[in-house]
C-alpha cells in the first residue's frame, strides 16, 4: 500500500503564536480508515483543516494523491472530501440545491442521479426537498456527508462525525463508512469515542498537544500493549492465596472467591496452562474462568496521561 | 479555471434573490415612485429647468445610479459575507477554486442583481417622465460598469466585515451621503464655488455626470473625465482584492 495523504513536519502556529501542530508527520494509506483519536484541542481538526486547505500551514508540507497541497491544490483539493466538525449549513437551501452546489463547486458536472443515489444511501433521499432548516441535528450531519461525497473523492475526512449524535445513528453512520472503504475510499475520522476507533478502524493514531504520539495497527496495538485478563471462580473462598502460586501475582477479589490473572497475549507463553495445574495441585476449585482484554480505551488514557 | 464553480456560486446566488424577488424588486420600485412624485412633480413644478432638462427627467440618472451602487454594495457584500456568519465558507476554502471564482462567482451575481434593479427603475422612470437616451450603448456600458465596480467594493466590505454592524457601517456613512452629496439631484454647477471644488474630490459625482451625459448629451465634467474615474475606481478594487487574494487576509488563517 502505497500513501495517499503525506504529511511532513507539518506546524501550524494560529494567528496569536498559538502552536496547534507541532512538527507533525503522517503517512495514510491508500483505502485505509484511519481513526485520529485526541482529546478535546488536540490538535485534531487544525490538521484536517490544513490538509484541506482551509488554514495555512506555518510549516512543512503536504501531498494528496502525490500532489503538493500549497502549489497544485486544484489537484490535491479534488480528490478531498470534507465533512466538519461543526453543522455549517445554508438555512434556506432545499437538501438537494446544498448538494448540487458542493458538487459544481468541485467543477463536476451537473449529475442528479448519483447525488440523488448518495441521498439514499444515506437515508435522505425522502427529504431531497425540504429546506435544510427543518431538518434534525442528525440528518444535517448527513446532508453534511452527502456534500463532501457529492464529487466522488477519493479521500473522505469525517470530523467528529459522531459526536452528539444518538446510538441509532452513529451505527447508521458506520455502515455507510464501511460502505465507502468497500469502494475505495480511503477515510480519516477523528473522534473522542475510543468505541468508534475500536468499532471501525484499520489504524489508530493519537494525538495530544499537537503531537501525533502513535500510530499503529489497530490490532497489533491492542495486542502489543493490550493485557488479557484471566478470572477464576472458585468453588470455595480462599483466605490467602496459597505459597505455592506466589510466582503468578494472582489478585484475590470478593472475599476470596475468585482470582485474577493477568497475561501479554504477545508473550511466548501465557502461562495458563501451568496455572491451571498448579491450581489444582493447591486444591483450589474453580467453579468457571472466563477472559477479558484490555480496550483500546485503557491504552488511550495511559497514554494521554503520560504525556499532560 | 474552474468555470464550473463560476457558474455554481453565480446561480446559487442569483437563487437567493429569486427567491425574495418581491422584495428585491417591490422596494427600489416603490422608493423610486416615490422620488418622482416628492421630487419630480411637487419641487419639480417649481424648478424650470436644469441644463436645458426638465427636473423631472434630469434626476433618472441620478436616481438609477443611487440605487445600482447601493444594491450593488450592499448585495456583493452581504453574499460573501453570510457564508463567513454562517460558516458554509469552509466548501469555498477547502474546493479545487481559486479566489479568482470565488469574486467572479459573487461579484458577477452581486452586479446582475444590481443592473436587474437599474433596468428596472429606468422602466419605471418612463411612466413618469418623458426621457430619451442619447447614447444608449454608452448608458449600457456605464451601468454595468458602475455595477461591477460597486460589487467588488461590497465584496471587499463583506470580506472586512466581521459583524453585521461593520457590514452596514461602509454604506450607510461613506456610500450614502457620497452619492446623495454626488449630484444625483442636482447640477454640481448649482453649488457656490467652493462647494464645487470640494465636490471634485467626490468620485460619486463622475459616475452619476457621465451616466447622465449618457442620456442628456451634457454633463457637469467631461466624459473622458468620468471614464477615466470610473477606471480608477474599478482598479482600486481589483488591486485591494488582488492583495487579499496573495494574502488570505480575513479569510484563510
Ligand atoms: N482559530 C484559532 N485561533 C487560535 N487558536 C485556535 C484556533 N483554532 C483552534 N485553536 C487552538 O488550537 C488547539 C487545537 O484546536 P483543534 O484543532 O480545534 O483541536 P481538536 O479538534 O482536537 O479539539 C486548541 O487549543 C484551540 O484552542
Ligand atoms: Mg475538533
Amino acid at each position: 500500500m502505497s500513501a495517499i495523504v503525506s504529511v511532513k513536519n507539518l506546524r501550524k502556529s494560529y494567528a496569536g503564536g498559538f502552536e496547534a501542530l507541532k512538527s507533525v508527520s503522517l503517512d495514510i494509506e491508500d483505502g485505509e480508515i484511519l481513526a485520529l483519536l485526541g482529546p478535546n484541542g488536540a490538535g485534531k481538526t487544525t490538521l484536517i483543516s490544513t490538509i484541506c486547505g482551509i488554514t495555512v500551514p506555518t510549516s512543512g508540507s503536504i501531498t494528496v494523491g502525490g500532489f503538493d497541497t500549497q502549489t497544485q491544490f486544484r489537484a490535491a483539493r479534488s480528490l478531498i472530501g470534507l465533512v466538519p466538525q461543526e453543522i455549517n449549513l445554508e438555512p434556506f437551501e432545499t437538501v438537494m440545491n446544498s448538494v448540487s452546489f458542493s458538487r459544481g463547486l468541485f467543477g463536476k458536472p451537473r449529475n442528479d442521479a448519483y447525488i440523488e443515489d448518495v441521498l439514499k444511501q444515506l437515508s435522505l433521499h425522502d427529504k431531497k426537498d425540504n429546506k435544510i432548516m427543518t431538518l434534525s441535528g442528525g440528518m444535517k450531519r448527513r446532508v453534511l456527508i452527502a456534500k463532501a461525497l457529492s464529487h466522488e473523492p477519493r479521500v473522505l475526512f469525517l470530523d467528529e462525525p459522531t459526536a452528539g449524535v444518538d446510538v441509532e445513528l452513529r451505527k447508521d453512520m458506520w455502515e455507510v463508512v464501511a460502505g465507502l472503504k468497500a469502494s475505495g475510499v480511503t477515510i480519516i475520522l477523528t473522534t473522542h469515542y475510543i468505541e468508534e476507533a475500536e468499532a471501525i478502524a484499520d489504524r489508530v493514531g493519537v494525538i495530544n498537544k499537537g503531537e501525533i504520539l502513535l500510530v499503529q495497527d489497530k490490532a497489533d496495538l491492542m495486542a502489543q500493549m493490550g493485557q488479557k485478563q484471566l478470572k477464576i471462580e472458585l468453588a470455595e473462598a480462599t483466605a490467602t492465596i496459597p505459597d505455592m502460586l506466589a510466582g503468578y501475582d494472582l489478585e484475590r477479589a470478593g472475599d476470596g472467591m475468585s482470582l485474577t490473572y493477568s497475561y501479554d497475549t504477545k508473550g511466548e507463553r501465557t502461562g495458563i496452562t501451568t496455572l491451571l495445574n498448579d491450581l489444582q495441585k493447591a486444591g483450589l476449585q474453580m467453579k468457571d474462568i472466563q477472559t477479558q482484554q484490555s480496550s483500546l480505551e485503557d491504552i488511550f488514557v495511559g497514554l494521554v496521561k503520560e504525556t499532560s | 479555471m474552474n468555470l464550473n464553480a463560476v457558474w455554481t456560486i453565480y446561480v446559487f446566488e442569483m437563487r437567493r434573490f429569486f427567491r425574495t424577488i418581491t422584495q428585491s424588486l417591490v422596494s427600489p420600485v416603490l422608493s423610486t415612485s416615490l422620488y418622482f412624485v416628492v421630487f419630480g412633480a411637487a419641487i419639480g413644478s417649481r424648478i424650470q429647468e436644469v441644463e436645458g432638462v426638465s427636473y423631472g427627467a434630469f434626476i433618472v440618472p441620478g436616481l438609477i445610479m443611487l440605487s445600482v451602487m447601493t444594491q450593488a454594495t450592499s448585495n456583493a457584500s452581504f453574499g460573501i459575507y453570510f457564508p463567513k456568519f454562517i460558516g458554509t465558507i469552509y466548501e469555498l476554502l477547502s474546493a479545487p477554486i481559486s479566489f479568482l471564482e470565488v469574486v467572479m462567482g459573487y461579484v458577477g451575481a452581486a452586479a446582475t442583481k444590481a443592473l436587474f434593479i437599474g433596468i428596472i427603475i429606468l422602466i419605471t422612470a418612463f411612466f413618469f417622465v418623458d426621457i430619451q437616451i442619447a447614447h444608449p450603448f454608452a448608458m449600457m456600458a456605464f451601468l454595468v460598469l458602475t455595477c461591477i465596480s460597486f460589487s467588488l467594493l461590497g465584496f471587499i466590505i463583506g470580506i472586512w466585515a466581521d459583524n453585521f454592524e461593520k457590514l452596514q457601517l461602509i454604506p450607510l456613512l461613506v456610500i450614502t451621503p457620497l452619492v446623495f452629496l454626488g449630484g444625483s439631484f442636482y447640477s454640481i454647477t448649482m453649488l457656490p464655488p467652493v462647494w464645487q471644488t470640494i465636490t471634485l474630490f467626490n468620485p460619486v459625482v463622475y459616475l452619476i455626470s457621465g451616466f447622465r451625459w449618457s442620456f442628456f448629451g451634457a454633463a457637469d465634467v467631461g466624459i473622458g473625465i468620468s471614464l477615466f474615474a470610473i477606471a480608477l475606481f474599478t482598479g482600486a478594487c481589483m488591486a485591494i482584492i488582488w492583495w487579499i487574494f496573495r494574502t488570505g487576509w480575513r479569510i484563510r488563517q
